[in-house]
């Protein structure tokens, strides 16, 4: 039966596939036709820790808003996993379509009385067309995607232009796979009602907006902000990151002349190691990161203290997944802000990013190099499994050439041999950041022994108590320097005064714009802060003392960032209302304007008690 | 020790190298390890090898690990940058230091904690790269600064000082090392400086992973009857398969040795390892004979010192990368930041 609303350019589409058969190819094909129609989606991919024969799902959010978080929910399942049918069947909303391969007959207590289902017998078609069982496998992809365009109104000729480009080079691929696509839209114009209620329409709602992965566009942040070492420790969700470096820098980064490459990329026996190696690369000049996960930061604990304490720039790439320990490889969670911000034993503070989505990736990513070589400590870029693995819509990437890299603080050969006073650990400007030396610099002055145990302003050794707590302190004013110099946070003000904040970070961006624009319809308004980094700046303090009470929305159990709020700022625990997700399953709207709503009273009812 | 600032003056008879350095140049501060520590004379030795090789101290980078090996960069090459790292994690930091700028020469100091227990991994995957350095592990069989625990170099059998025997077999760093692919393995004794000091010459020379194992006897906590790391026993069960001298270019020594007994080795720099053979069948360019023949002499209860293996055509970490010739560290924005028309192709390609 169908009797379901018309819904033009707003509804989620999820294909449940088998891991390995070939339909990631097919289904990003679909969802940038989409996109070509200037109608914006998200995709997102959900998968196991698995390589082959597990069920893997894309889930593809279209929304002619903009709306880019997680919907939650489906309108169309495309199933094409026997092993996950009814789960998948049960998981569409009522009034949903389910799309099946209807080759096998499937009992019809299998299917649900509430929803459409529409049949198209792909393997019989394919089995009928192509003998080899490698291409039966993948056209069937492209049968379906045929299918579709019909179905939802997708104009083909935009997917023919996506194939040619797809396969330019490899032109004898172009017209079969052309013609698998109308196998399956010629079948679906001829036997299904085409088209459905769900439909796309041609619009203008994508702009110059790109579609990149957050680990993709760290990688070239790195690239743009001079990293030349990275040593990493494969590890999901993080390695496409420094496998994106890689390729980056086979592009753009080998002497047109000698071939020789202006880059060094190893890959460490551990995470211990590739910390280490980043910053004896930092140390002796060079700007390194390393890319990771939560566990890989666990092992660099003790690294990372020596980092803080004995003042040497690095970046950690952290693309967040589910923990404590293996936890949820492959499912998005915001849940190592304490370990990062707090990393290592005795007294450590680090320097945490939050990037919202694949454009502030790259922009933080290229950043965090200069702050690190400016404050001369380790730099935390806290992306997470959903825009670090997912191709997310995002502002075009942008350089300004005029842009020079900050190396910060180091004297040079000249100043020594002038006789400029050298301490490593010599606090200078009064702003807590010492000068440093580049090993090599001067045969007799300015060389200094690093090392983790404690010094006086000249690097001596010493164990006297005064230096020490000397040395500790000046730390503490140099963090405070990087609270003034660190991305600010970005407040977006309600329409109506309102006595109600809400803070988020990361990945929880899309859905929180849109949780707002779904409380304002019911009344219920609320200023909200993006916080960008830590340590808090003064806009955080002033955001949270202009509040009566103020939502912390963040993807973790323990109410992370909260907890950084209140230990940092010495916020009144009481004003601070978590909300939080942590599932493994990305944020979406609907729960964060439910959790809300939930604790307040929207403003219209409370005048009208 | 002693707490007591090294004085800066020079003996006006103190002979300076060609580069004008006196050996107080390579000097650091005062040791403030125990009288007779073993690990003293190999400072002493680095000192003296860098000295007769009128290396520019600056360009010399130290790296070490912790324990009280790893402190004894403070006691060498004070004009010299120095890293003590973390515990076991030396050859990471020496990786990345030597990726950054491969224009300086590396020393990394550690001990047979700090490299056989806690950083064996690390050991084995900075030699399994060929990072271009020279690693000295100071090996004294026992745990020094937290006062005498059997080390994973300790012989089985071995007995410490408070009467324990040891019963875990021990890890033998050079043989390790040799199935590794390092590219140059010595093992000496810190209680022969003519040994060593040239070894160590020829290691900093070398352009490949170099490793010395060098047998140094901690008089506190393993110096005793029963230590098969004792300054006796490793005098008396001393093996030294060759002595050598290193022969620069620039000063040939002109020694007459017995016919038969001396090989030349000529390293990738240019410099010449004059082997005199005390054990006449040994060859140093044979990796499987050498790990044979030092199994065989460690069942004959003998210590086998000397250059055991070297390969003089060996290519480092580098090389198998293609990094360029021009040190990471010294390139800037305009070599490695592609520029806002990239960016804008990038960006066209991402629609």
């Amino acid at each position: 039966m169908s009797q379901s609303v018309e819904r033009i350019n707003d509804f989620v589409v999820k294909f449940a596939n088998v891991n390995g058969s070939g339909s990631a190819s097919a289904n990003q094909l679909f969802a940038k036709s989409i996109l070509r129609m200037g109608v914006p989606v998200a995709p997102r991919n959900i998968f196991p820790s698995n390589i082959q024969g597990l069920p893997t799902w894309y889930e593809i959010r279209v929304s002619e808003k903009g709306y880019l978080g997680a919907h939650g929910g489906v309108d169309l399942m495309v199933a094409m996993n026997p092993q996950t049918w009814d789960q998948d069947v049960k998981s569409i909303d009522a009034g949903g379509y389910l799309f099946y391969d209807s080759t096998k007959p499937i009992a019809k207590s299998k299917f649900r009385e509430d929803i459409t289902v529409i049949g198209v017998p792909l393997t019989e078609m394919c089995n009928k067309e192509y003998s080899d069982p490698r291409q039966r496998q993948l056209f069937k992809n492209i049968i379906y995607v045929g299918a579709l365009s019909a179905l939802l109104d997708i104009e083909p000729k935009v997917i023919e232009d996506l194939l040619a480009e797809q396969f330019k080079g490899k032109d004898k691929l172009i017209a079969p796979n052309i013609h698998a696509l109308y196998m399956g839209r010629d079948y679906a114009l001829k036997n299904l009602q085409c088209p459905l209620n769900l439909r796309i329409r041609r619009a203008d709602a994508v702009g110059d907006r790109i579609s990149i992965e957050g680990n993709a566009a760290s990688a070239l942040g790195a690239v743009y902000g001079g990293a030349t070492v990275c040593a990493w420790y494969p590890i999901t969700p993080s390695s496409s990151l420094a496998e994106g470096f890689q390729k980056y820098c086979s592009k753009f980064r080998v002497d047109p002349e000698t071939k020789e490459n202006r880059f060094a990329i190893v890959q460490a026996e551990d995470e211990i190691a590739s910390i280490g190696m980043v910053i004896g690369a930092a140390w002796n000049g060079a700007r390194s990161f390393t890319a990771t996960s939560g566990p890989g930061i666990s092992l660099m604990q003790e690294f990372l203290g020596l980092a803080y304490f004995a003042e040497i720039p690095a970046v950690i790439f952290d693309v967040q997944r589910g923990g404590p320990s293996t936890g949820m490889p492959t499912r998005t969670q915001q849940s190592d802000l304490l370990l990062c911000a707090y990393a290592s034993h005795g007294d450590t503070k680090h320097v945490l990013l939050f990037p919202e989505d694949p454009a502030e990736c790259f922009e933080f990513g290229a950043t965090a190099f200069d702050l690190a070589d400016r404050l001369q400590t380790p730099i935390f870029v806290l992306l997470d499994l959903d825009i670090g693995m997912n191709e997310r819509l995002c502002a075009p990437l942008k350089w300004d050439d005029s842009r020079r890299f900050d190396r910060g603080k180091v004297m040079t050969a000249e100043e020594l041999e002038a006789g400029k006073d050298f301490g490593r650990y010599l606090d200078v400007d009064g702003d807590g950041i010492p000068y440093r030396t580049y090993p090599g610099t001067h045969p007799k002055r300015g060389a200094f022994f690093t090392r983790g145990t404690s010094r006086d302003r000249y690097a001596r050794y010493t164990e006297d108590a005064d230096a020490y707590r000397d040395n500790m302190e000046r730390l503490l004013r140099k963090y405070d320097t990087a609270r003034h110099i660190v991305p600010k946070a970005i407040a977006r003000p309600s329409k109506v005064p309102t006595k109600q904040g809400a803070i988020f970070f990361g990945s929880s961006s899309a859905a929180m714009h849109e949780a707002v624009d779904r409380m304002e319809e019911a009344g219920i308004h609320l200023d909200t802060l993006r916080v960008r980094s830590f340590p808090f700046g003064d806009e955080v303090i002033d955001f949270i003392a202009s509040h009566e009470k103020v939502f912390v929305v963040e993807q973790n159990r323990d109410a992370q960032l909260r907890t950084l709020l209140v230990n940092e700022l010495e916020i009144d625990p009481a004003k601070l209302v978590p909300i939080l997700h942590f599932d493994g399953t990305p944020i979406t709207a609907r729960i964060i304007s439910g959790a809300i709503s939930a604790k307040v009273k929207p403003a219209r009812l409370k005048e009208a008690v | 020790m002693t707490f007591l600032a090294k004085p800066k003056l020079h003996h006006p008879a103190l002979k300076p190298n060609e580069l004008g350095y006196t050996r107080r140049d390579y000097e650091g501060s005062i040791s403030t390890l125990c009288a007779g520590c073993g690990h003293d004379s190999i400072s002493a030795a680095i000192i003296q090898a860098v000295y007769q090789m009128n290396l520019p101290p600056h360009r010399i980078a130290k790296l070490s690990g912790i324990g009280c090996s790893s402190k004894t960069p403070t006691y060498f090459l004070g004009n010299s940058h120095g890293f003590n790292s973390v515990h076991g994690r030396m050859p990471s930091v020496l990786t990345g230091a030597n990726l950054a700028n491969r224009d300086l020469i590396y020393l990394g100091v550690s001990g047979d904690g700090d490299s056989a227990s806690i950083g064996l991994g690390q050991f084995a995957h900075a030699i399994r790269r060929g990072v271009n350095m020279t690693y000295i592990v100071e090996n004294n069989g026992v745990y020094g600064l937290t006062k005498g625990q059997f080390s994973a170099t300790a012989d089985r059998g071995s007995k410490s000082k408070k009467g324990a025997i040891n019963a875990d077999e021990s890890i033998d760093m050079v043989a390790l090392a040799l199935q590794l692919g390092a590219t140059f393995v010595a093992r000496s004794f810190s209680g022969d400086k003519t040994q060593l000091v040239p070894l160590i010459e020829a290691a900093l020379n070398h352009q490949g992973a170099a490793f010395i194992d060098v047998i140094s006897p901690c008089v506190a906590f393993n110096n005793h009857t029963g230590s098969t790391k004792a300054f006796d026993y490793v005098r008396e069960h001393n093996e030294a398969v060759n002595y050598m001298d290193v022969i620069t270019p620039r000063a040939p020594i002109t020694v007459e040795y017995a016919q038969g007994a001396v090989e030349d080795v000529t390293q990738h720099d240019g410099t010449k390892l004059r082997l005199r053979k005390l054990a006449a069948t040994y060859d140093v360019h044979d990796r499987n004979g050498a790990m044979a023949y030092l199994q065989t002499r460690k069942a004959a209860g003998e210590i086998v010192t000397g250059l055991l293996f070297v390969d003089p055509e060996a290519e480092d970490l580098h090389v198998s990368l293609n990094t360029a010739k021009t040190p990471l560290k010294d390139f800037n924005d305009p070599h490695l930041c592609p520029g806002s028309q990239a960016l804008d192709k990038l960006n066209a390609s991402l629609r």
